[in-house]
């Protein structure tokens, strides 16, 4: 192989390699006609049998792996006080969103459903107060609690303020049990 | 050609120094501190550019000599405690200078001064509180500061989301605004007028239309424009903008926009309560017009992308009723 040839190469996979560099895009208006379609008159929750799955969705694949989608309903999640019932995900006077249990489903389809119809003792029903975009964005982070998304979705940093340490390269110190002065109460 | 272009150039790098958004306008008293210094400096290292120049071209000019006679090296050994003494006296100057700017500015502001007012910085707005000490009331408007011409005004700067900078170079003084922080910046407005601040760290997509519009007025004036940002909204006056108060009170817009005297208080978005006396939307994007008030209802995406505001889709009924009862928000 001639050296020249051998750059060509090397050009060529430098090219190759710099197609991969290309961001997710970042819908930021939705898409109106589709999003329009999640209206229709409120359902009863109460039906025979419990309740009829809405069907699957396009959509949703494409909210849940777009770390755009999933940033924007940690905002929500925040700005929308979900917090004041479900905790940070933890839940207390709302159920828990970070198990894997699910009174009416989990599935992005069914989530959305839950946040646009409301459901019994206290969740409201937010359609008319949310856009059917910001449903979607809300029910990618609220999947995103606990359904391990991939590592380039997840948000670097939380919104809310923790508790937890911040990650530090600090290594922590030491206790040492046998040293009294280490011991609470027996230092003079 | 190339003099067209330099002239060109030197028209354009002109143009910014006066105007709305400039250092030099020197609105306040650190506007104006900033400005003389950075004349002087410019005099004084300028002034010593020149002089290396001309040292240089003297040295290639003048043919050396060739024997080194005691006159030469004495001539040489003066010349040379001229130029250390000529360097120390400009940067004492310098520092002097500093120094007078820093205490002057102290001088003139107290540490705690009467008029309070937070700034927080989100993406891609300001939100401004005033809070009256004495009497409790809460003024909350957006991108727009007024402030009364001689009254030194302490602003709290914050962030709710990544970190901007707030900057009016007519006034002087940057700060940043960082979340999980309080940021404190005095400012003594001294000359009246109608300026304009900008975002001075990049904050995202947005950043660059980020900026506040920046009243400065006569005591009077600003008396007259707290009492009536106190007031609560203007109640819609025809049937069209009332249905555009229903719109508004029952859907999306009051899940994030708060208009004190209605039920809508959403604190996520800008206060919209006297929205129409404001100069400028989308923080400072587009001018205050019918025109732009509609493009921004009907498609916030289409009009600044990427802000938080998302498309609600109305359709034509209810966007001419949304937009009758903004326009009537004065």
């Amino acid at each position: 192989m001639s050296s020249r040839s051998r750059t060509s190469c090397v050009l060529l996979a430098v090219l190759a390699l710099l197609a991969g560099c290309d961001r997710e895009e970042r819908r930021s208006r939705g898409t109106p006609l589709a999003e329009a379609a999640l209206g229709g008159p409120p359902e009863s929750i109460l039906q025979p049998g419990g309740a009829v799955p809405p069907p699957p969705d396009a959509r949703a694949a494409d909210f849940e792996e777009n770390a755009y989608a999933v940033s924007r309903g940690q905002q929500l999640f925040q700005q929308m006080n979900c917090s004041g019932c479900h905790a940070h995900g933890g839940g207390g006077m709302g159920p828990p969103l970070m198990d894997d249990q699910w009174r009416y489903g989990g599935r992005m389809e069914q989530i959305v459903a839950s946040i646009d119809q409301g459901r019994p003792n206290g969740m409201p029903s937010w359609r008319g107060k949310l856009t059917p975009q910001q449903m979607w964005q809300l029910a990618a982070y609220v999947r995103s609690l606990s359904a391990q998304p991939r590592e380039d979705v997840l948000s670097g940093r939380s919104d809310s303020e923790s508790a937890t340490e911040p990650p530090t390269l600090r290594s922590r110190e030491r206790v040492i049990p046998s040293s009294p002065a280490g011991v609470q109460g027996t230092t003079p | 050609m190339t003099r067209g272009l330099r002239g060109l150039g030197l028209t354009f790098a002109l143009a910014g120094c006066h105007g709305t958004q400039s250092m030099t306008e020197g609105a306040g008293l650190q506007g104006v501190q900033f400005s003389n210094l950075f004349t002087l400096f410019s005099a004084v290292t300028g002034f010593f550019y020149l002089l290396v120049i001309v040292g240089l071209i003297g040295g290639l000019i003048l043919r050396p000599r060739e024997d080194r006679t005691a006159e030469g090296e004495k001539a040489a050994g003066v010349g040379f405690m001229t130029w250390l003494g000529g360097v120390l006296l400009g940067l004492t100057a310098l520092t002097v200078a500093s120094y007078v700017a820093d205490r002057n500015v102290a001088a003139a502001t107290p540490a705690h001064p009467t008029l309070e007012v937070q700034v927080t910085g989100n993406q891609w707005w300001w939100d401004v509180t005033y809070r009256n000490a004495d009497t409790g009331q809460e003024l909350r408007t957006a991108n727009e500061l007024h402030l009364p011409v001689g009254v030194p005004v302490r602003l709290t700067l914050k962030s709710n989301d990544v970190i901007h900078s707030f900057w009016v170079p007519a006034l002087g003084g940057k700060q940043d605004l960082i979340p999980g922080r309080t940021n404190m910046l005095t400012l003594l407005p001294t000359q009246t007028g109608i300026y304009r601040g900008q975002c001075a760290e990049f904050c995202g997509a947005q950043h660059a239309h980020m900026a506040i519009d920046v009243t400065i007025e006569p005591r009077d004036a600003f008396r007259r424009w707290w009492a009536a940002g106190l007031a609560p909204a203007v109640p819609p006056a025809n049937p069209l903008a009332k249905a555009g108060y229903q719109f508004v009170m029952t859907r999306q817009c009051a899940s994030c926009h708060t208009i004190s005297g209605t039920p809508a208080s959403g604190r996520v978005g800008p206060d919209l309560t006297h929205l129409a006396s404001r100069r400028s939307i989308g923080a400072g994007t587009f001018p205050m017009t019918r025109g732009h008030l509609f493009a921004w209802v009907a498609d916030p995406q289409g009009a600044k992308r990427g802000n938080q505001m998302p498309y609600v889709g109305l359709d034509a009924d209810q966007l001419r009723a949304v937009v009758a009862y903004l326009e009537g928000l004065k």
